[in-house]
């Protein structure tokens, strides 16, 4: 089969694999019909998450079609059509049982703080991804769903992580009627956190980057007021004085490990990895959000420490909730708010890539290339 | 204003909102909200059907943070460990818990290894590594390289001229100790 393969930080190419065997009762193979690149796949093409292995195949966000089960798979049968949510998770063990299911601790030998994830490094149990045509899916009966006949293949895809995730991090911001909310990044998660945080009843939504296409896309898709922190000498500053100088009610992380706007964080970090993420656009967050308010931190970090302002974190009382996303609790929920037009996912699809071209794609998604901001992927028999 | 008691004016109404934003305040009530609570016991809404899954068969030994107790019955078994970068990564893995920087900073400066290592070997291969087409930079004729970057005031613009000496860097080094080498060789002669 064709498999995008990394091949060392910002290098990845498309080389032939075997078609992955089914190793447990409860494995389905799944033939892929569109994948995305995440913006957290960015991490691990830059080098920044350990034990990232050349050879891996990335690719957390997919859909596709059901090729072969194992032994004990009830739920599924050869050819459903199916959407899987970027966790990989048992369904059985203590964290499993109380909803967390990013946090499964029957997934990942590698690391205990962190869950399965497909195509995410060793770090994260050293799975295959789904940027190829087949990809391993452990836990058939407990992951993977039918797509709804309604719904479309992109938005099905964009269901697998980055809507889910968004929504989840304006869950996690505990927003009230008429709250400000303030969201760091305009991309994916950023957009439909933004957008979620309509839904939960925001009063006023701010999305902040350095990216005038985003932010308009920001303004036309999630409705939000932007604001380019690369045209202010301190974004903060302008947070206090736009929220009247009481800082907003919650604010939402939706940047991760390679946060711009302080050179040496973004040095010390995406260039020479001494830190786990630069946490820039966390500590303006720490540092926009209103005392007593509550901080979600949806951008993902490196296991490594950061610098990250906890003393101010203390001093305002604030709340930080944060996780990666039990993606499958989201969707029943999710699925009505597509249904009844609230949210329509695949508008912030900018580029649709064959496979065979997954280099040009990392390249034009990381250099922010053509106004990109979410790039699917075609697998070569899908296309 | 925080200097006084009360909660600041709403600039728009929930009516405005509602009429201006599709679904505004749907999910206002928690109870709408899928990840409140954080926590719910609920083993039967996961479709597992065992109370422990089947183990995996191991087919090397596998390596695992110290931190397990055992090794977890499910793991991914792509691109197992080799060469120096493998030795480094058991070595890790055996030695340190994720608590410890060692862990990482051993696993990251393996990756590092790794990348020269299957650099070496893809030169021994058919398809040896090209970074032309794998850094897939060539889209930037192809995609608006120039015009994505040039007046607008992008913050990355700063950092992102370290990019090409980073991933060329080493290749060009190592071509000038290669040649350098055979060079003072081919003196001695």
């Amino acid at each position: 089969m064709r498999a995008m393969v990394y091949r060392g930080p910002y290098k990845v190419r498309v080389d032939e694999k075997d078609i992955p065997p089914i190793e447990h009762p409860n494995d389905a193979i799944i033939r892929v019909t569109l994948a995305a690149i995440c913006g957290s796949d960015l991490h691990l093409y830059h080098g920044m998450m350990p034990d990232t292995r050349v050879g891996m195949t990335f690719g957390h966000e997919f859909i596709g079609v059901v090729e072969e089960v194992g032994s004990s798979v009830q739920n599924l049968k050869r050819g459903d059509r199916v959407m899987v949510p970027f966790n990989i998770y048992c369904g059985s063990c203590y964290f499993c049982a109380r909803g967390l299911y990013s946090n499964c601790h029957n997934v990942n030998p590698n690391a205990t703080a962190v869950g399965g994830i497909y195509g995410y490094s060793h770090t994260c149990g050293g799975y295959d991804g789904g940027q190829s045509e087949y990809v391993r899916v452990p836990f058939a009966d407990v992951g993977p769903a039918l797509i709804p006949e309604w719904m479309d293949d992109e938005d099905a895809l964009l269901c697998t992580d980055a809507l889910a995730t968004g929504y989840f991090g304006a869950q996690l911001g505990d927003i009230h009627e008429g709250d400000t909310v303030a969201v760091f990044g305009a991309g994916p998660v950023g957009l439909f956190a933004a957008k979620s945080a309509w839904l939960m009843g925001a009063g006023r939504v701010l999305v902040i980057d350095h990216l005038d296409y985003r932010l308009e896309k920001a303004r036309t898709f999630a409705h939000a007021e932007t604001f380019n922190f690369a045209e202010y000498d301190d974004i903060v500053r302008e947070m206090k004085k736009t929220t009247d100088y009481l800082g907003a009610d919650a604010v939402i992380d939706a940047v991760g490990a390679e946060a711009d706007g302080n050179l040496t964080q973004h040095l010390t970090s995406a260039k020479f990895k001494l830190q786990g993420g630069s946490p820039v656009a966390l500590n303006w967050a720490i540092d926009s959000v209103r005392k007593g308010g509550t901080v979600s931190v949806m951008g993902a970090y490196g296991p490594l420490f950061s610098a990250v302002k906890f003393g101010d974190a203390m001093n305002k009382g604030l709340t930080l909730h944060m996780n990666q996303c039990p993606v499958k609790r989201q969707w029943p929920r999710l699925f009505e708010h597509i249904q009844n037009g609230y949210l329509k996912p695949s508008d912030i699809v900018t580029h649709r890539i064959p496979l065979e071209h997954i280099a040009e794609g990392y390249h034009i998604f990381s250099a922010k290339l053509d106004n990109c901001i979410k790039p699917v992927i075609v697998p070569s028999q899908s296309a | 204003m925080p200097y006084t008691a009360e909660q600041p004016k709403r600039r728009e109404s929930n009516d405005d909102l509602r009429a201006r934003i599709p679904g505004w305040g749907a999910d206002l009530d928690p109870k709408n909200r899928p990840a409140v609570p954080r926590e719910r016991f609920d083993p039967a809404a996961t479709g597992a059907h065992w109370d422990f899954p089947d183990r995996q068969p191991e087919k090397w030994p596998r390596e695992r943070s110290v931190e397990h107790k055992m090794l977890t019955p499910v793991f991914g078994t792509t691109v197992p460990p080799r060469g120096v970068s493998g030795v480094l990564r058991k070595y890790a893995y055996r030695e340190y818990s994720e608590g410890q920087a060692a862990h990482w900073l051993i696993l990251l400066a393996a990756d590092r290894v790794d990348a020269v290592e299957s650099h070496l070997l893809s030169f021994a291969s058919l398809r040896p590594d090209n970074p032309i087409t794998e850094t897939g930079v060539l889209s930037e004729l192809t995609r608006h390289g120039y015009s994505s970057r040039v007046g607008r005031n992008r913050a990355d613009v700063k950092h992102q001229w370290m990019d090409p000496i980073l991933v060329a860097g080493p290749w060009v080094l190592a071509a000038g100790l290669l040649y350098t080498t055979v060079r003072a060789l081919a003196r001695r002669r």
